[in-house]
């Protein structure tokens, strides 16, 4: 059970991200707002509850995993990284400088905490994979966690690690499915229709778990649900919107891949702050 | 070293060596692993299967996935070879290889096996030609051209050694055994085989006994070949090429792949950067693609990979520097 003064703080902390992520974008000129603002919640309850990382020692063995897969929402994962410990929380302005660590897309080699390199998209499930296979060679007992778009399962290889965690039963892999239903062209429904999507990760045997991907609760619940999947390897489908918490950006395609300018970004951090006070008083 | 009867050689299998070494190599590393898409029996890891089950996946007919599922493996330490035809391995797996294995720089072997047209049987869609052109390509890789049986289970040790990514390409054809098993081989030096002054055969892989055996006739029509074989394409050992170009002044480079980007493409990038001024005339494929044959030695007949056209392409070369030398 997780306490009212939990949640609360990790509401705070998922508006944090917005804020932050769409700073980073707007002073870099560049970045995927949509699709950072639909997953603060998940990064928010991953990364101040879920997760089992050591900010000192971003390599420990026994860590949790967390691959981005869906790597074009760096700005909310660097901007988790900084406010969790593994960096200096100044070193975000720095995003996208040609000698700062913070890459366009993840890096594993250069940014601490990053535990796999992504960008292009569908490589997480089958590196995930590769992880929990090591590690039951090695009798660890770590997690990996998995954020992948929905736009991005529209790609073969995602069903080949599917296949591949399934057959060799993976059951310490939670795969999140950030199901905001906008991709860079359109809705996910006219691009490229993905439903009965629950149906189809149940046929390649996993256990499926549908929540609000905005509902803090909800999140750490199937969180913690996925720990008794049986043999099974895991698929979170958060139910989310794209651009959330800016009413202008939200279930915006236009949002997907652009910066804001300095007036939009302004009246983006006026709405996310008058929003943040609202959650936090409720 | 050489220790081959060229007129009546002894004849093995490349893939059967590869198992072998891989078993080997397993036994005495408890962190090497095999990812394999459904070809194990073709390519002889059915035996690392058999002694080391625990560390053999099969993930089905999927080589972009295997590639990725092997960088996990990677990153969490063990030493993962990636095994597949070399058709499907480089282009099938492109994306996975460049993103996951070069820029991520993850400790993963890439075996492309049945490279070249070695399978001759399937045809173009089997056949791996311009392999070694897009891997070169790749920062962070190294490269390694099997020759013989001999240098392929060395190889599988040397990469296993070496830390970082590697492609081993190997073909599937039986192949004269060249080499003692006294053979040094080190990633990145080339091997001076056969003295020699008016030009080098340079060579890289599987042709290297055709090679040898036109060296054997330009000898007997008077001109001294040198042969250097060349089984690393990355990183190159620019040093002992250059020093054959200063020394023979004329080369002619033999390859199982397209001169695109090949081994031809290395050597005249290198000269060029040199501001070396060598004649080089190329024994490989012709952008083009080949065909399905009954056996590989016609089809390497038939694609201009014998030794009659190595000798023509030397006797080009040499000429071309006998009347330079005359200008002067």
């Amino acid at each position: 059970m997780y306490t009212e003064k939990q949640i609360t703080e990790l509401k705070k902390t998922a508006t944090w991200l917005r804020m932050k992520s769409l700073e980073i974008i707007y002073k870099r000129g560049a970045g995927h707002p949509g699709g950072c603002l639909s997953a603060a919640e998940i990064i928010a309850s991953l990364y101040f509850s879920k997760l089992r990382v050591d900010t000192s020692n971003p390599s420990w063995e026994k860590r949790d995993r967390f691959i981005l897969s869906k790597g074009h929402a760096s700005a909310i994962l660097y901007a988790a990284l900084a406010l969790r410990g593994f960096f200096d929380l100044n070193e975000l302005d720095r995003w996208g400088e040609l000698s700062c660590h913070l890459q366009g897309h993840p890096d594993r080699n250069k940014t601490p905490g990053v535990d796999m390199t992504t960008g292009t998209l569908g490589h997480g499930l089958n590196v995930a994979s590769g992880m929990l296979l090591a590690a039951r060679l090695k009798n660890l007992d770590f997690r990996t966690y998995v954020l992948m778009g929905d736009g991005e399962i529209q790609g073969g290889i995602i069903w080949e690690g599917a296949m591949t965690a399934a057959k060799f039963k993976l059951d310490k892999l939670t795969a999140i499915l950030d199901y905001n239903g906008v991709q860079l062209d359109g809705s996910v429904d006219e691009i490229m229709p993905l439903e009965p999507v629950a149906d189809k990760w149940r046929s390649f045997n996993f256990k499926v778990i549908t929540v609000d991907g905005h509902d803090i609760v909800q999140l750490l619940e199937a969180y913690d649900e996925a720990e008794n999947a049986d043999r099974r390897p895991t698929i979170i489908i958060a139910r989310t919107v794209k651009g959330k918490g800016v009413s202008f950006m939200e279930n915006q395609s236009k949002w997907h891949g652009v910066a804001p300018s300095k007036e939009q970004y302004e009246a983006a951090i006026a709405e996310l702050k008058k929003k943040g006070k609202e959650n936090a008083g409720c | 070293m050489l220790a081959v009867d060229l007129k009546n050689p002894k004849i093995a299998s490349i893939r059967e060596s590869y198992g072998k070494a891989l078993v080997k190599c397993g036994a005495e590393n408890d962190r090497i692993v095999v990812v394999s898409a459904d070809v194990s029996s073709s390519t002889m890891t059915k035996y690392f299967s058999e002694s080391c089950p625990e560390r053999f996946f099969n993930v089905g007919i999927a080589e972009a996935g295997m590639i990725d599922t092997a960088v996990g493996l990677a990153l969490e330490g063990f030493i993962p070879f990636v095994d597949a035809f070399a058709a499907l391995v480089c282009n099938r797996g492109l994306e996975q290889i460049k993103t996951c294995v070069s820029y991520a720089n993850a400790n993963v072997k890439l075996v492309g096996t049945y490279a070249g047209i070695s399978d001759y049987k399937d045809g173009p869609t089997h056949h791996s030609v311009f392999d070694i052109s897009v891997m070169r390509a790749m920062p962070n890789m190294a490269i390694m051209v099997s020759a013989d049986p001999v240098e392929t289970a060395k190889m599988v040790k040397i990469a296993a050694d070496y830390k970082g990514p590697v492609y081993l390409r190997l073909s599937r054809a039986d192949m004269p055994v060249l080499f003692s098993e006294d053979h040094e081989v080190t990633l990145g030096k080339g091997s001076i085989l056969l003295p020699g002054s008016d030009l080098t055969l340079i060579c890289s892989g599987t042709l290297l006994y055709r090679t040898l055996l036109a060296a054997r006739s330009l000898e007997k029509a008077g001109i001294s070949s040198r042969v250097l074989e060349i089984h690393t394409l990355k990183p190159l050992d620019t040093e002992i090429i250059l020093k054959c170009a200063r020394e023979t002044g004329a080369f002619v480079t033999i390859e199982e792949n397209s001169i695109i980007g090949g081994l031809f493409g290395a050597v005249a990038e290198l000269l060029a950067l040199n501001n070396m001024s060598v004649p080089v005339e190329p024994i490989g494929i012709r952008d083009r693609y080949a065909c399905t044959a009954m056996d590989v030695e016609s089809l390497l007949d038939f694609m201009g990979l014998d030794p009659v056209s190595i000798e023509e392409a030397a006797k080009k070369v040499f000429n071309i520097k006998k009347a330079g030398e005359k200008k002067k």
